[in-house]
């Protein structure tokens, strides 16, 4: 066990800023590496996979290997890539064999020479990096994805940070715990295996893990508040706030579930994150890497699921579609110009108005999500919660009825920021300002086109995503909304915000197809943030009512 | 025209009267709003618009202006304004950005007048030109504010606000061409109606939104502004620099802020979350309210005074559907409740005391302060009005000054120098710190120390106490059973002992000195070593070891005879608290031996080898001394709580194990930590670490021996060097060179700080006895001390 302690130290050392006790911390780690390997020999190539020897001493030095492969690859530090491509060469120079990475970059649907490579990287966002770095031991694959709006992830990690390792009324592993709950919820397996790691290296009982019956009857009963909160958050009552707030021995108090309520909606959002860019499992991690080596027909089925290896053929089949549905940003723009010359002179009757948004409302419900058969979640991740069955697609079939919240009543720069102040302080001033980054975030420009006022087309996005949790802007027009977001795009958004794990590459290839990758990570970021403000718009008011 | 003669008659004056009354609404009400007369109110919402008339004892609903089949947004209000000179028109804001005018004078049912809707978003206020019958102006969340003309159909000017959101717009009441407007960005704009180009100054107001603002209605330059920051800002704006006067700080978010009319000083504010009651300040005494109105259940949203001229009557809507009139001799005052009481130390420990006069003046022995009347502060006679200020507190201040003595603290300083904890018989000691206590002039102190003498000396020693034990025929008998039990326990005592029959005290020093070299060589060697030296990893096998030892003899004998000077009291601790704990683990395994041999040191002149080493009350049965322990326990904790922990513990010290087990350890651990911060406080290192080596907390005792690791690099890869001292594992060089003989120490090496070059210890004291320069040649004049 010392061992690993000191290893684990060794790793932490890794992202200190001075090179010098990189250079020491690297130096460690190479002689451990090292001293294994020897001690194991050259590893005959009849034994078929490594990874299965579960217990043997090579699977302890294969995840090594793998976090090495990892921080190959992933470290903001160019001189600890290349010890480490350094190490691992002569690891396989001794006959042992070393991973290689499974798949192609972060993200599945975003070819990896399009995300931003480590190593070149202007200085502000390899400032962020390191930070990043430096607090996880890690630069994960959404950090990666989101590399593309520095100015985002600098307040996004921040606000992470915050809520995981900072002052709040949670302890560590209850923090981990909820992420991996709320992640659970929407069956994302990239960010609950993330925080499997954390919530054991901060002391949590493994038994926990077991499922929610192992952990404490007071997370237990935060199960409850997580499904409505995941699926219909507009049914929270404060009947619901007052049970965990009065259960004796087991209750909540009000400052530990705000805290709870605010991970749990950035786990919720940050699954449909993951889902909507299709982040690949991280490196080091299970699915991230394999030891075996390249064979011909593995290379074929892998690379062309990860949409590289025929480039000529991909590339030829996107300048067709290019040219099949050139003219969509044209389209869009001109669309947008008429809704704001038209705006003043036609005006839509106060009837309409509220048909407009009613009609929104139930025409979103109704956007198929799922296009194939239902997806049973895995065993591994849904021990997590309870009722698996429970989700989004239950009640929209039975066409049930959304209440509509009204934002000028409970609005979250109003009413919510205060609250959270209050209860959980600076977390509201973060949160407030990681929403009014990704709602103002613009960059003027839209696909080929430069110097285009996006705020409309952000504004339609922000209000289709409150509206199809019902909440409505007295002062909107949902009839641009369809003017603007055609229909693929609807499907994309009603997926990822409802039922994430059914996200696909045809889906996140579907939508604007003209746009950049970074712009359609921007509305990622735009869909994640709406989310999680509907969210805990809706929690903030329970609780409200509650105090009231 | 009935409503015409009333106009007549409020504006007459003061003849407004009521009760402090409520009635329900249909409906969360968002904003409340008077007419000029104050006869009536109206109440808007998003699910009502209503009027009520005030009359004497009940709201009476005078119309509902929420009409026609099925309501538009326009009625959905955020905002709502009855304008101050004409008595029919009325402005609404509403949700979905359209900004609406009722006539009231219109015949039909539906009052609506005009419309406009050149907002895009949400308009959060409007706001009437306080004598400009037709000038309205809205601010909106779109980030512009709009001034209508209302005999045109639509906004005359149009103010940016760089599409940050304006939460409220306010006509300056005395400059007829000024507006403010409050943004959601925490900014303040000043503007001229007349220049829609550029605002007139700007300032940041708070950090968050400000919600809200209002001019003072006499004095021109103030404006209020409160904010989502919890604070409202009274701000001067005829200075250049717009300038905050005066600053509250609530509870909750400032929703809206009200001035009190005919009341320079006072405003009302209330909050848009979690606290629901409207709080009147009076800006002066910002730390608590001046007022409270506690009635509403929801936050409030309305409010307003019901005249311009009358500070008594005060209107509020609610989220909980109520409206009320509140009278403000109704209000409760939470002055009344709070305590204005007051305590502060001075820098030299003087503590000033103000309550009310009434608690303190029963209390007779007290002077009047030299600087002026102490009872009446300036602070209370500054009342420029009585009428319906602060009730009226007369506080008493008293003074406390502290005496010279206990000001400086010399008596601490000086009993911790003069205490003797240890090195003497247990009774010496008492008598030495009792005197010391009395010259001190502290004679509870001095008695407590003599009755502790008394109190567990032995009888024998009862009949003859004094500093010397010369009666030793009533112990032998004594020593001789206690010698029996302790056979084959330790060669050290028994020599110990014979010798103590004869000798004096002063040979005993250097017969431990001895033992423990000789017993425990390589545990005080390795304490010592690690403490001032860098102590390399003696193999005894090493051809080395056998010159090395001389030297690591004579160096502890140095050791132990240099601080003789300075610490006089190294002696008698040195065998026990300096020995790393497994030697007194392997005391504790034998609790008789060792009990027996604590006591015979407290018997006779022996015990200055260490009295705090572990002893245990002699079971004899004249000596009922454990009789004692209850009372000395709560003395000590008396002491304690008292403050005097340096009592507490130097008694505990001198007592040792008559009283220890007594106490739980915690709580001596407690009183052993208090006291050595005071003591290092007072710079008294010596002192405090005599307090550690003698205690026997292991907790403090291991104070001592943290922070006693050296780490050493490799001088020649600068690797740090894990295993041994002087050869590195990696380079494989020979690290540390002695720069005399050029031959590895392995033992004791000094090296100078100014240059880094060293030897041995004997080496380099010999070289720098006829040099004055490094040995290695560097050049460096190394000095040794």
């Amino acid at each position: 066990d010392r061992e690993g302690e000191k290893r684990l130290n060794g790793w932490e050392a890794l992202g200190s800023r001075d090179p010098r006790s990189r250079g020491t911390a690297m130096e460690h780690i190479s002689q451990e590496v090292m001293q294994r390997v020897e001690s194991i020999g050259p590893i005959p190539a009849t034994v078929p996979s490594p990874v299965a020897t579960a217990g043997h001493p090579t699977s302890d030095l294969n995840d090594i290997l793998a976090r090495l492969l990892m921080l190959s690859k992933r470290c903001p530090f160019d001189d600890v890539r290349e010890r480490c491509v350094w190490l691992l060469q002569n690891v396989q120079d001794f006959g042992v064999r070393i991973p290689r990475p499974l798949g192609n970059g972060p993200s599945r649907f975003i070819p990896e020479k399009e995300i931003l490579q480590v190593s070149k990287v202007d200085p502000r966002t390899q400032s962020i990096f390191e930070d990043a770095f430096a607090a996880l031991g890690r630069l994960d694959n959404i950090s990666l994805v989101m590399g593309f709006h520095p100015q985002y992830l600098e307040s996004f990690l921040r606000t992470q940070h915050y809520l995981l390792q900072m002052d709040g009324p949670l302890s560590l592993h209850y923090r981990h715990y909820i992420g991996i709950m709320a992640a659970a919820r929407h069956q994302c397996s990239y960010l609950v295996n993330l925080h499997v790691n954390d919530f054991l290296q901060v002391g949590g009982d493994s038994k926990w893990l077991n499922g929610l019956d192992g952990a404490p009857q007071k997370l237990q009963a935060l199960g409850e508040l997580n499904k409505i909160l995941a699926h219909r958050p507009w049914l929270l009552t404060k009947a619901h706030i007052e049970h965990l707030l009065k259960a004796e021995e087991h209750s909540w108090s009000l400052a530990e579930l705000i805290h709870a309520v605010v991970l749990l909606t950035h786990y919720h959002s940050l699954a449909s994150f993951t889902f909507g860019c299709g982040i690949t499992p991280e490196i080091h991690s299970d699915g991230g890497h394999t030891f075996r080596p390249p064979s011909l027909s593995q290379y074929c089925v892998c690379d062309i699921a990860n949409g590289n290896g025929h480039g000529h053929l991909e590339e030829r089949r996107g300048n067709h579609q290019v040219s099949e549905v050139s003219g969509e940003v044209e389209v869009l723009m001109e669309r947008m110009k008429q809704l704001q010359e038209c705006r003043d002179e036609e005006e839509a009757s106060q009837e309409e108005m509220a048909t407009r948004f009613e009609r929104e409302k139930t025409e979103s419900m109704l956007v198929a999500t799922a296009e194939d058969e239902e997806c049973v979640p895995s065993r591994d991740v849904s021990r997590h919660f309870e009722d698996p069955s429970y989700g989004y697609k239950d009640f929209s079939r039975r066409g049930e009825h959304v209440p509509t919240f009204r934002v000028q009543d409970y609005s979250w720069e109003d009413h919510g920021y205060s609250l959270v102040n209050r209860l959980y302080p600076d977390v509201g001033q973060l949160l407030d300002e990681k929403f009014q980054m990704a709602y103002n975030l613009t960059y003027n420009t839209m696909a080929m086109h430069k110097d285009v006022d996006t705020t409309m087309l952000r504004r339609a996005i922000w209000n289709y995503i409150h509206c199809m949790f019902g909440i409505r802007y007295d002062d909107y027009d949902y009839g641009e909304i369809n003017q603007l977001l055609d229909r693929s795009f609807k499907v994309y958004i009603k997926t990822m915000v409802c039922s994430p794990e059914k996200t696909t590459k045809r889906m996140y290839e579907s939508f604007w197809r003209q746009f950049q990758h970074s712009e359609k990570v921007h509305v990622n970021l735009l869909l994640m943030e709406a989310r999680m403000q509907a969210e805990l718009l809706y929690a903030l008011r329970a609780i409200t009512r509650y105090m009231t | 025209m009935e409503k015409m003669s009333r106009v007549t008659t409020a504006l007459g004056g003061s003849a407004i009267s009521g009760r402090t009354m409520f009635c329900h609404l249909d409906a969360p009400a968002n904003a409340i709003s008077v007419c000029r007369d104050a006869t009536q109110v109206v109440v808007a919402g998003r699910n009502i618009f209503k009027i009520y008339g005030l009359e004497e004892e009940q709201f009476v609903e005078k119309l509902n202006l929420r009409v026609g089949r099925k309501p538009s947004l326009n009625f959905s209000c955020a905002d709502v304004m009855w304008h101050q000179m004409e008595e029919n028109l009325l402005a609404t804001a509403a949700t979905n950005g359209a900004v609406v005018t009722w006539n009231l004078g219109k015949p039909s049912r539906n009052k609506q007048d005009q419309l406009f809707t050149e907002h895009k978003r949400t308009v959060n206020k409007v706001c009437f030109h306080p004598t400009e019958v037709y000038m309205l102006l809205s601010g909106s969340q779109d980030g512009y504010m709009k001034c209508f003309d209302l005999r045109k159909k639509e906004s005359v000017s149009t103010f940016s606000g760089q599409s940050e959101s304006v939460r409220d717009v306010q006509f300056s009441m005395k400059d007829y061409f000024t507006f403010a407007a409050s943004f959601e960005n925490g900014n303040v704009q000043l503007w001229d109606i007349r220049r829609p180009d550029r605002y007139e100054r700007m300032f940041t107001a708070h950090t968050g939104p400000v919600f809200c603002c209002d001019w003072h209605p006499d004095d021109r330059g103030w404006l209020a502004t409160g904010g989502r920051d919890k604070m409202v800002k009274v701000w001067d704006m005829t200075t250049n620099r717009a300038k905050e006067i005066y600053c509250v700080q609530t509870i909750a978010s400032v929703a809206r802020v009200k001035w009190r009319p005919e009341r320079k000083w006072h405003l009302a504010t209330c909050s848009m979350m979690v606290d629901h009651n409207i709080y009147v300040w009076d800006v002066r005494r910002p730390f608590i309210p001046f007022a409270t109105f506690e009635e509403h259940k929801d936050v409030t949203t309305g409010i307003v005074w019901r005249h311009q001229h009358d500070p008594y009557f005060l209107l509020s809507g609610s989220k909980d559907s109520t409206l009320y009139q509140h009278m403000f001799k109704d209000a409760s005052r939470p002055v009344d409740r709070a305590n204005p009481e007051g305590l502060c130390f001075g820098l030299f420990g003087d503590l000033a005391f103000a309550a009310k006069e009434s608690l303190i003046s029963g209390d007779s022995n007290r002077k009047p302060y030299l600087g002026g009347d102490r009872r009446y502060p300036i602070f209370f006679f500054k009342k420029p009005d009585l009428t319906e200020q602060f009730a009226h507190v007369s506080s008493a201040l008293s003074v406390f000054e502290s005496s010279l003595e206990s000001k400086r603290m010399d008596w601490f300083v000086k009993t911790a120098l003069l205490y003797l904890l240890g090195g003497k018989p247990f009774a010496e000691l008492c008598d030495h710190n009792a005197k010391v206590a009395k010259e001190l002039n502290r004679p509870q102190v001095s008695t407590t120390w003599t009755m502790l003498r008394l109190m567990f000396s032995d009888p024998a020693n009862l009949s003859t106490p004094g500093p010397n034990n010369i009666s030793k025929l009533g112990n032998l008998p004594l020593m001789n059973s206690f010698s029996m039990k302790e056979m084959g326990t330790e060669s050290r005592l028994d020599r110990s002992k014979g010798e103590s029959r004869q000798d004096n005290i002063h040979l005993e020093p250097g017969n431990s000195l001895i033992n423990s070299n000789n017993d425990e060589n390589e545990e005080t060697e390795g304490s010592e070593g690690q403490a001032e030296y860098m102590f390399g990893d003696a193999e005894l096998d090493d051809d080395d070891l056998y010159s090395m030892e001389h030297e690591i003899q004579a160096v502890e004998e140095q050791e132990y005879t240099l601080p003789q000077e300075a610490f006089p009291l190294r002696h008698e601790i040195m065998d026990n608290p300096s020995v790393p704990e497994h030697l007194q683990q392997d005391k504790a395994d034998s609790p008789h031996a060792s009990g027996n041999e604590a006591e015979v040191m407290c018997l006779t002149p022996i015990e200055s080898l260490s009295l705090i080493a572990i002893s245990q009350p002699l079971f004899s049965p004249h000596l009922p001394s454990r009789f004692f322990c209850p009372v000395v326990r709560e003395m000590l904790s008396h002491y304690a709580e008292q403050g005097d922990v340096q009592m507490a513990v130097s008694v505990l010290i001198v007592l040792g194990d008559r009283i220890r087990k007594e106490i739980d350890d915690l709580t001596q651990e407690h009183w052993y930590m208090s006291y050595i911060d005071l003591l290092q406080r007072f710079e008294l290192w010596n002192v405090s670490n005599e307090v550690i080596k003698l205690s026997t907390c292991s907790a403090i005792t291991c104070l001592n021996q943290t922070s006693t690791t050296l780490h050493v690099n490799c001088s020649n890869c600068k690797r740090p060097m894990s295993n041994r001292g002087w050869i590195c594992d990696r380079c494989h060089q020979c690290a540390s060179v002695c720069a005399v003989c050029h031959h590895v120490v392995k033992g004791l090496f000094v090296w100078c700080q100014g240059c880094s070059h060293g030897g041995h210890l004997e080496h380099v004291m010999n070289w720098l006895k006829s040099n004055s320069h490094c040995p290695a040649g560097c050049g460096h004049l190394c000095e040794y001390t």
